[in-house]
Order: C-alpha cells, then sequence, then structure tokens
C-alpha cells in the first residue's frame, strides 16, 4: 500500500500542506495521462463496468470508488455490512524448498518454524541497518512451502531484494547450496480479492459447504467455492472480519461477479485508507520506510520470542538493541482537535518551539467523527494521555496520544 | 402624450420587474440590485452584488460533489484585507485538504459562521447557505475576468 497517498495525491493526499480545489479534483486525470506503463489487474474491465473511478496507485490504475458511492458511505457500509476490494495489485509470491523456513527467518525477524501450518503472520522485511524494506504477509502452508504477499509500490525494491538474497542462498556455500535450495515463484497476474465487513462470513458461507466457523483469524485454507479451489486467508486490512481471497488469472472475472452481490459492495482505496488508519494499521510509504525500524513502528510484536534472543536476521544488531536499549522515537496513534492533521503536520510538545515529531497519517475518522492520526514522536512523549499539539497551516491544535486501533477490531477468533 | 407615454414605460418596466425581466431599469428611477455570479478554475464561485459592492464566495457543487463529506472549514478573520490569489481558508474532507483563494481583491467583511458547527452546509447547500464568506471588493473589474457558468463547466469536462 506504499504509495496510496502519493499516487492520489491530487485526490486524496493525506498532507499538511494541502493543495487548492483544482488540483485536487483535476490532478488524477493528469497524472493518469503522465503515466506510461500503468498496469492493471485482471479486474481492470470489471471496475470500469462497475462504475469505478480509476486512479493510478502503486503503478496500478485501481479504483478509488465506484458509481455515486462516496468514501464515508463506502467506509461506513464495510463497516456495517462488507466490501469487496480489488488487492490484485498486490505481490504474491510462493518459497519453496527444504530450507524455505530458515531462509524466510534469514529475512524477517518471524518465528515461522514455529508458526504453524496453514496459518498467516503480519512480518517485515529488514535491511542491514534494521530498517524496514516492507511490511507482508507470510503464510506458511509447510516448512518447505511458504506463501507470501508483499505491497504492490514496492514491488521493485522487494523483488530483486529476494532474488539477490536468494542467489546467495543458493550459492554453493550458502545454506541452500548445502541443505537444498529455495525456490520463488511470483504469482505474476493472480487475482486477489479481500471481503470485509460483519456480513463478510456469512455471505462467503453462503457459498462454500467450507464450514468457514473454523477458519479463525490468521488461518488460511483451500475452501471450494462453487466449484473453484481458492486460497482463502481470514484476515484483512480492515480491523474487520474478512478474507483475502488468492484466484488463478483465468478465473479473477468470475469469481470477483460471484462475490459481488448483495450485501458485499464494492469499495475502493478511498475507503481502505480510511478503514486501515482507523484499525492503526501502516500505509508503507506514509508509516513505515527504510529509515524505520520494526521498533520504532511500533511492530515489535511481529518479532518471534525466540528471534528476540538468538536473532540471526538480517538487520537483526540493530533491531535488538533498539529492543534491549528502547528506540529513540516511536509511532502512536493521536486524536486532534479542530481540523484534521495530515501527513507532514509537526508535532510539538505544548506550547514548546522544536517539533519532536511528524504526522504520517491522519483523517477525519468517519467512524468516530474525530480526527485521528498517526505518526513519530520522540520517546517520552509516547505515553498514552500525552497531550502535544499538531501544526496545520500555521495553527497548533491540541492533540492526545491514543492507543490504537481507533476502533475495537472485530475479528473471528472462533 | 409624451407623459402618458413615460408613465406607460414606468409601468411596463415595473410590472416587466416583479416577473424577474432581464432588462435593466435606468438607475435614476429605481435602485436595482443586479446579482452577478461568476466562477474560477479553482472551484470556488462568486455572486457579486452591486449595491452592497459585496461577493459572497462559495465552493461550486461540483467541487463539493468530488470532495465528499466535508468535516471542517478553516475561514479568514472578519476584516482582514486580501487580494486576488490570496490562500483565505481550507475545506477539509475525510479525503482531502483544499485551500480556498481569494477570488476577487478586497476586505473580507463577514464570514459564515455557522459552518463552525455545520460543515456539511457546503455538501448540502455548496451555493447558497454553504457560503464561505463575503468580500468587499476593492476592484470590482476582476469580475469581469473570472469565468461565466458555461465556461466553468468547460474547464473541468474538457
Amino acid at each position: 500500500m506504499a504509495t496510496l497517498i502519493r499516487s492520489l495525491s491530487s485526490l486524496s493526499r493525506s498532507s499538511s500542506k494541502s493543495s487548492c480545489l483544482a488540483a485536487r479534483l483535476g490532478g488524477a486525470r493528469s497524472l493518469a495521462t503522465e503515466s506510461k506503463s500503468i498496469r492493471r489487474t485482471g479486474l481492470y474491465d470489471f471496475h470500469i463496468e462497475n462504475g469505478a473511478k480509476m486512479v493510478p496507485f502503486a503503478g496500478y490504475s485501481m479504483p478509488l470508488t465506484y458509481g455515486d458511492v462516496g468514501q464515508v458511505a463506502s467506509h461506513h457500509h464495510v463497516r456495517n455490512e462488507a466490501g469487496l476490494f480489488d488487492v490484485g495489485h498486490m505481490v504474491q509470491t510462493t518459497f519453496r524448498g527444504p530450507t524455505a523456513t530458515a531462509f524466510l527467518e534469514h529475512l524477517t525477524p518471524s518465528s515461522l518454524s514455529s508458526l504453524p501450518a496453514y496459518t498467516s503472520t503480519l512480518s517485515v522485511l529488514v535491511n542491514p541497518q534494521g530498517g524496514i524494506i516492507d511490511d507482508t504477509v507470510i503464510t506458511k502452508h509447510s516448512s518447505n512451502a511458504f506463501y507470501v504477499v508483499t505491497n504492490a509500490g514496492r514491488r521493485d525494491e522487494d523483488l530483486p531484494w529476494f532474488t539477490t538474497q536468494l542467489e546467495k542462498w543458493n550459492s554453493p556455500e550458502g545454506p541452500g547450496g548445502k541443505e537444498g535450495p529455495v525456490e520463488m515463484e511470483v504469482m505474476e497476474d493472480w487475482g486477489l480479492i479481500a471481503i470485509q465487513g460483519p456480513q463478510a462470513a456469512s455471505y462467503l458461507q453462503s457459498l462454500t459447504s467450507y464450514d468457514l466457523r473454523e477458519l479463525t483469524f490468521g488461518k488460511s485454507a483451500y475452501v471450494p467455492i462453487e466449484g473453484f479451489n481458492l486460497h482463502v486467508a481470514r484476515g484483512g486490512y480492515t480491523g474487520e472480519d474478512g478474507f483475502e481471497i488468492s484466484i488463478p488469472p483465468s478465473h479473477t472475472v468470475e469469481v470477483a461477479k460471484l462475490l459481488h452481490k448483495s450485501p458485499v459492495q464494492l469499495a475502493g482505496l478511498a475507503a481502505r485508507d480510511s478503514l486501515r488508519l482507523e484499525a492503526g494499521m501502516c500505509l508503507y510509504g506514509n508509516d513505515l520506510d527504510e529509515s524505520t525500524s520494526p521498533v520504532e513502528a511500533g511492530l515489535s510484536w511481529v518479532i518471534g520470542k525466540d528471534r528476540k534472543e538468538t536473532g540471526g536476521f538480517i538487520g537483526a544488531d540493530e533491531v535488538l538493541r533498539q529492543l534491549k536499549e528502547g528506540p529513540t522515537r516511536r509511532r502512536v496513534g493521536f486524536i486532534v482537535e479542530g481540523a484534521p492533521a495530515r501527513q507532514g503536520a509537526k508535532i510539538f510538545a505544548p506550547s514548546s518551539p522544536e517539533p519532536i515529531g511528524t504526522i504520517t497519517s491522519g483523517i477525519p475518522s468517519p467512524t468516530l467523527s474525530k480526527n485521528i492520526a498517526m505518526g513519530y514522536v520522540q520517546s517520552g512523549h509516547h505515553k498514552k494521555g500525552t497531550q502535544v499539539e499538531v501544526e496545520v497551516r500555521g495553527k497548533r491544535q491540541p492533540a492526545v496520544v491514543t492507543p490504537m486501533p481507533f476502533i475495537k477490531p472485530r475479528y473471528w477468533r472462533g | 402624450m409624451q407623459t402618458s407615454l413615460r408613465a406607460a414605460l414606468r409601468q411596463r418596466t415595473a410590472f416587466g420587474l416583479t416577473r424577474g425581466s432581464p432588462f435593466t431599469p435606468t438607475k435614476q428611477q429605481f435602485i436595482r440590485t443586479l446579482v452577478t455570479k461568476k466562477y474560477t478554475v479553482e472551484h470556488e464561485a462568486v455572486s457579486f452584488n452591486d449595491t452592497t459592492g459585496l461577493g459572497t464566495v462559495y465552493i461550486t457543487n461540483y467541487a463539493q460533489k468530488s470532495l465528499g463529506d466535508v468535516v471542517f472549514v478553516e475561514l479568514p478573520k472578519p476584516g482582514t484585507e486580501v487580494s486576488l490569489g490570496d490562500q483565505i481558508g481550507a475545506v477539509e474532507s475525510v479525503k482531502a485538504a483544499s485551500d480556498i483563494y481569494a477570488p476577487v481583491s478586497g476586505i473580507i467583511e463577514e464570514i459564515n459562521n455557522e459552518l463552525e458547527t455545520q460543515p456539511g452546509l457546503l455538501n448540502k447547500s455548496p451555493e447558497d447557505q454553504g457560503w464561505l464568506c463575503k468580500i468587499k471588493l476593492s476592484n470590482t473589474s476582476e469580475m469581469e475576468e473570472l469565468l461565466s457558468e458555461d465556461a466553468y463547466k468547460k474547464s473541468y469536462e474538457s
């Protein structure tokens, strides 16, 4: 989701520096025509048929909203009923081979050896300096087979990173060379559809004999859906119960049509952004970048217990040092009074001249009717309830450090 | 004869006026307010009242539709002197923050305080109850430089 905000700069840019209405309303079009080799997911025509407003995002032409359904209405529909998101721009990759677990444990701080089969975990790819190359969801099928989903906006960084690391790993001197190689396969053009919302499960259940009650949050399975046997992972990017369904290229449109029936409504990037922010989830490019460690980002929980002791992953030295000594800055949530604080807004201690941090994402929350934001502050100002000030258009506004998620997640835990 | 003609004309004019005649009466006889509404490529509208010299500033219906639910409006302080193109405020929706620029030069005479508690008026009634501010124009000829409704529509439809 790296470049959601960047690519939508003219329509839904989260920025402390607002731009004129004309740039807002007209810019997407010019951006679109400027982009030469913009990619399409298998659902491009389906989106157009359904009245999508398409915008460039992470190198893809993606739906922002559909028809006359605005961002707020779409957001509420997902929170109250169910929404269907095309996330086919995201990069789906499999890693297979006898040393697949060790290879991914080399690239991430996750405890994948102890992860049960058909279970997913949020993780991070870490660079040698301890910075986050990308955030990712890793699903273990067995100790020698993994399914990994990474951000479209980081495709050009992630895939070369995987390839380089894999070459070293599989070289004669590498662990792969000695104990068996790992093969990587990018699932080009495969569809990925998320259905999210409290009605998602009952709707999907109507299409399958598989008992979805057994598929709890973070689990995945091959589920027969109207003749297709599809990889379904329970989870998502909204804070609601839901599923992410991986579909072979030839069936993506058919499955999308099957899933897109009342009460499931098509939802675009606009709603996706406000939903994920309410759920306290990071958007790579806004809230995470290569200079940010998982400890600073409040993602220490993705580091496996044993890995905190033994390390052994790229970037471990710095990550473990920060775990021990504490990071100098931390990602926290805020509730902001007055005007919404958006990406780039400076954070100050009350009546103090020097900034103590920066907002990385912020919106008026459709669910809470309050301005919510996340950003980084110097350690010491990060505790729940800390009063700060956020500068919007030259004016300081009171804000308070607030735990995330801002809404109560409704995951199905059985 | 001349007198009755004049009277008849006067009558006709008065009659016409009540029906919203497009004819402009002579100024010596009537104080008639002429309101002209013009647009900017920044998706703002100004309706200028030639009696009061005030231009009321709005965002257009097209703008409010595109922005979606407005949740916050920042307006200038009354008494502020503004020049054409100055940033005078902002409109925030869930989607975005958008600056509002002065479509004409002058002094901010009045702002719409209702918007503080009801920013949604911009969506409900963008070119009426959701007005932003009134500017006492310092150079009324600036109105002539703004776009007609047709020209404005063409500016975003093309």
